[in-house]
């Protein structure tokens, strides 16, 4: 690295540091007791048929393919671990990956409503971290949602282009979601006074994309990285599962 | 359009770009303490409704951040742990095979094997 690459750097450092400071973005889950009881109602309703089903989905996953239980395990395995990771990020906050993609790839978006949900329950329960009464609208971003919107892109993507290319899109595009979600679910019960929704819907919305890109890259990447371990290492459980045709 | 697995150095070099993207914001933004984006939703709500009361407090909440970062380790280690023993087992299923059949598998179709 030469001397002006140094300083170019420091240079745009210096000019995200002006343009950003002291914005903090507005990110991960929705605390505890922060939505009005009829949101978070709302958002309960939302998710429980979701949940219904992958409950089904799971029972007859361990039914009919007994054989992939222990790549469940390791999917919420993952989630677990990417939602411990709390990575700073360029707004001077910090916030983590959701892990969903992985397992929405492999089982689909119900069984990982489950999955996620598990993973925010821990943490509402023992990190006083997200919520019990807000799990619902929580589950609705990180469990429903994300998942849903990762598996319709590698659907989309998997026979286009190389599957790696269409896992990295599939889980870094679900991570973001999972925030588009979160700062629409916080404007609908906070509405600006004078802007409304879509004010607030910017004000929670804007800045958090910032802290968010380079996370969702990390995970998109953290993601090809273990999909491409079960290729190499555990091919028979993904034909199982239909994820990987017969090469 | 190739579908193959890649090695251990592309692994690495991804994983060393993870690693980059996680370091650069500590340099870049001097004078932050990284605080956790949630807390600062609920400024930016008490700022768009003063008069807002949570109406739910956690169950338990850990004392301070010694423990919090203690729970946190704790999932990230029994997650990390898993997926450790996960891919354990099978490089040692999948080498055991490769020893009892020295050509490379066919692929197989529905597989519930345990040997």
């Amino acid at each position: 690295m030469s001397r002006t690459h140094r300083w170019l750097i420091v240079a745009i450092g210096a000019l995200a540091l002006v343009l950003l400071e002291g914005r903090p973005a507005y990110a991960m889950h929705i605390m505890e007791g922060f939505l009005p009881p009829l949101w978070a109602a709302f958002w309960f309703a939302v998710a429980i048929p979701f949940w219904v089903i992958g409950f089904r989905r799971v029972n007859r996953l361990m039914t009919e393919k007994p054989e992939t239980r222990m790549l469940l395990g390791l999917v919420g395995a993952f989630a677990f671990v990417l939602s411990a990771l709390k990575i700073p990020s360029v707004t001077g906050s910090s916030s983590h990956p959701t892990g969903t993609g992985l397992g929405a790839i492999l089982f689909g978006p119900a069984v990982m409503s489950i999955l996620g949900t598990i993973v925010l329950l821990f943490q509402a329960l023992l990190l006083a971290h997200g919520g019990l009464t807000t799990l619902g609208a929580n589950a609705v971003a990180m469990a429903i949602v994300g998942p849903l919107v990762a598996w319709g892109i590698w659907y989309g993507l998997k026979d286009r282009i190389s599957i790696w290319v269409a896992v990295f899109c599939a889980a870094a595009i679900a991570n973001l979601t999972t925030y588009v979600v979160t700062s629409l679910q916080l404007a609908l019960a906070y509405p600006d006074p004078t802007g409304g929704f879509t004010a607030a819907f910017i004000k929670f919305g804007t800045i958090f994309a910032v802290t968010q890109v380079p996370l969702a890259i990390s995970e998109g990447i953290l993601t090809v990285l273990i999909f491409n371990a079960l290729q190499t290492n555990a091919e028979t459980e993904l034909m199982a599962l239909d994820v990987l045709k017969g090469a | 359009m190739n579908n193959k697995p890649f090695g251990w150095s592309t692994s690495l070099l991804l994983l060393g770009i993870v690693i980059v993207l996680a370091i650069v914001p500590l340099l870049l933004v001097q004078g932050s303490e990284f605080e956790g984006a949630d807390g600062a939703a609920v400024d930016a709500i008490s700022e768009i409704a003063p008069d807002y009361e949570p109406w739910f407090t956690p169950l338990i909440e850990p004392p301070g951040g010694e423990t919090e970062s203690l729970l946190f380790a704790l999932q990230a280690g029994l997650g990390a742990g898993l997926i450790g023993f996960f891919f354990g087992l099978k490089v040692g299923q999948r080498k055991a095979r490769n020893a009892e059949h020295p050509t490379p598998m066919v692929s197989r179709q529905s597989a519930p094997e345990r040997t």
